[in-house]
């Protein structure tokens, strides 16, 4: 070894780094896989999207549809219903963003933002219980909307969380009609 | 305690020759033959061996049950059912396999109590205690996953509430919680990982049980006047008097167990958990495994937002806390006394404590109703079970946060023994001689 190795950094302090580096890089690389196989799997993912045949459902008539494993409820609302969705003041909300992954995150939680579009009568939405993902039940309650019999959440017409613990209005999934009798949902 | 002074004497030949090449004889001599314990133990002392013999009944019932079971959503359950109805002895094994599950979580909370109760934790003993709470967690894993395996209502919907808390968490909690469940739902994808999980865990107890019991070896055992050995009048060998003493208290717990096993093999159970799984129905009262209620009730007695935290991720965050409280116990109790034995005002607050601990539970287990805590202040008493939930979580963290620190500062613990040996003979000179002061009988004798 010369003289000038000894100098701080040396050529020695950097291969050390640099191994170390290398271990670190390879331990990482090695891990990943690991994890990665936990993630949701190709066929997982292939059921991402469903689609939906509704040419069935007159006013008032509702399905349900599983996707990704989570009931997806469907529902011709009646003039009624809608009118009861449209009517209610957004202030007496407990939760005022529609979370509808069709519209941007900090969208209000107005009837028409809780649809689409040109089909307003049509909610669709994912039917778990934003408290502890239970499945309420459709057309109970207050508001005549859903009711969670685990914790007594209430929601309205719309799926909006009007009482009871649930933090969050029931999401709604990206969706689109691809015709007018034919729902693609994810 | 007995490094560097083995009194292991191979007799032998064939002890001699493993003696020179692995002292394998010898370690088991010195452990648990020779091995000096407290002479003044008692029968809380026995919950270590009974949770030794638990992980292995549970070990040994869950493998052989494990070569009858399918984990694949349409085949678990009814393969359950084969075991039940068709597999030689297999409804006792699963029996014994379920039941055990609580047994052991019953023992777990008696030796945790135990623990408490005496000051066990204290320094030297604090990397054993937080050994000990680190089994506690991989136990609690270890019991939900298994509760999952039937794959009925109850293990679905229990699965998809717990794993549901990860989904709290800002930012990562959804990658999470699908890393957790391989899809989007509890899938036949949760359900692999689960019975892979479930059938590793139980080894990695069985490892860190080694390290416990390693760390127990080197500190010694401490015992109920919380007083260190100081001479060898202290302690008895290991070997017959603490063999036979947990000997006999193994076959108290398990007369009861067996009791569960054949007469009540469900009352732990939950009926729903004989129906099968439905993704798309959920049981109306959805309630975990009986261990885990406290910190169940925990979870739902945060109603409120605190600050920026909502009601669901402070729940799970208090939740989560109430387990991490017990890591930091040797820190939080200020005493310089272990045993609460001398400690009139701890003693107060630990029943307390225990009280409060099996009010949670049946909160735990009762619908999550009423106004809280305000209106229980304005006399909403009656079906108020969040209020109650509420009142019980925060003595809970009082217990651990205000209590275990505070008091060991103002209390006045009474007079302390010179010596274990002391403690015996004068416990037993007030016991009005029901046993003679020998020194042969004093180690069996018990308060």
């Amino acid at each position: 070894m010369s003289a000038t190795d000894t100098q701080d950094p040396n050529r020695r302090d950097f291969l050390y780094v640099a191994t170390g580096m290398a271990a670190v890089v390879g331990a990482g690389a090695v891990a990943w896989p690991f994890i990665d196989q936990m993630r949701p799997d190709a066929s997982t993912l292939a059921l991402a999207s469903v689609e939906v045949d509704v040419s069935s459902l007159t006013p008032g008539m509702s399905l349900i549809v599983k996707w990704r494993g989570k009931p997806v409820v469907v529902r011709n609302r009646t003039e009624q219903e809608m009118k009861d969705g449209e009517t209610v003041n957004l202030a007496d909300l407990k939760d005022p963003i529609a979370r509808n992954a069709n519209l941007p995150a900090d969208a209000p939680a107005t009837d028409a933002n809780r649809t689409t579009p040109g089909k307003e009568a049509w909610m669709v939405m994912v039917q778990v219980c934003t408290h502890l993902g239970c499945i309420p039940l459709g057309q109970e309650g207050d508001f005549g909307g859903w009711f969670c019999p685990c914790h007594g959440s209430q929601y309205d017409t719309a799926g909006r969380i009007r009482k009871g613990p649930a933090p969050e209005n029931m999401a709604v999934p990206v969706f689109k009609f691809i015709s007018d009798t034919k729902i693609l949902i994810g | 305690m007995s490094e560097g002074h083995s009194t292991y004497t191979p007799k032998t030949g064939i002890e001699r020759w493993f003696d020179a090449r692995m002292p394998l004889p010898r370690m088991v001599y010195d452990s648990f033959i020779a091995y000096p314990v407290p002479r003044n133990l008692n029968y809380a002392w026995t919950f270590g061996g009974i949770l030794a013999i638990m992980l292995v009944a549970q070990i040994l019932t869950g493998i052989v049950l494990a070569m009858h079971y399918t984990a694949d959503t349409n085949l678990a359950f009814n393969s359950v059912e084969k075991i039940m109805r068709d597999v030689n002895s297999g409804w006792l094994l699963r029996y014994m396999h379920s039941n055990g599950a609580s047994f052991f979580f019953v023992a777990v909370y008696i030796h945790i109590f135990r623990g408490l109760y005496y000051g066990s934790y204290k320094a030297p003993r604090e990397l054993l205690w937080i050994l000990g709470c680190i089994i506690y967690l991989l136990m609690m894993a270890t019991g939900f996953m298994g509760y999952v395996l039937p794959w009925g209502q109850m293990s679905f919907w229990g699965a998809t509430v717990i794993t549901g808390f990860f989904s709290a968490i800002p930012l990562v909690g959804d990658w999470i919680q699908q890393l957790l469940l391989g899809g989007f739902a509890v899938d036949n994808p949760t359900l692999n990982r689960f019975f892979a999980l479930h059938y590793l865990l139980p080894f990695m107890i069985a490892g860190v049980v080694v390290l416990h019991v390693w760390a127990l070896h080197v500190v010694g055992q401490s015992n109920p006047t919380g007083i260190e050995v100081k001479s060898k009048t202290d302690t008895v060998a290991f070997t017959p008097y603490a063999t036979i003493k947990d000997a006999f208290g193994m076959i108290v717990f398990l007369f009861l167990f067996a009791y569960f096993v054949f007469y009540l093999p469900n009352f732990l159970g939950h009926p729903d958990n004989y129906t099968i799984a439905n993704p798309l129905k959920t049981p109306a009262h959805i309630v975990p495994e009986w261990y885990f209620l406290p910190f169940y009730a925990i979870l739902r007695a945060i109603t409120f937002n605190i600050g920026p935290i909502n009601s669901k991720l402070g729940g799970v965050l208090c939740m989560f806390g109430a387990i991490v409280m017990l890591f930091l116990v040797p820190w939080l109790d200020t005493s310089k006394v272990r045993s609460a034995v001398y400690r009139p005002w701890y003693k107060l607050f630990f029943w307390l404590f225990v009280a409060d601990a099996v009010l949670l539970g049946w909160l735990g287990s009762q619908p999550a109703e009423g106004g809280g805590l305000l209106t229980l202040l304005i006399g909403e008493v009656s079906g108020n079970y969040v209020g109650y939930a509420q009142a019980a979580t925060l003595f809970y963290f009082a217990f651990f946060l205000v209590a275990l620190p505070v008091l060991g500062l103002i209390e006045t613990p009474r007079r302390l023994p010179n010596s274990i040996t002391e403690a015996v003979l004068e416990k037993n000179k007030g016991a009005g001689g029901g046993h003679p002061a020998g020194a042969t009988s004093a180690p069996e004798t018990k308060g």
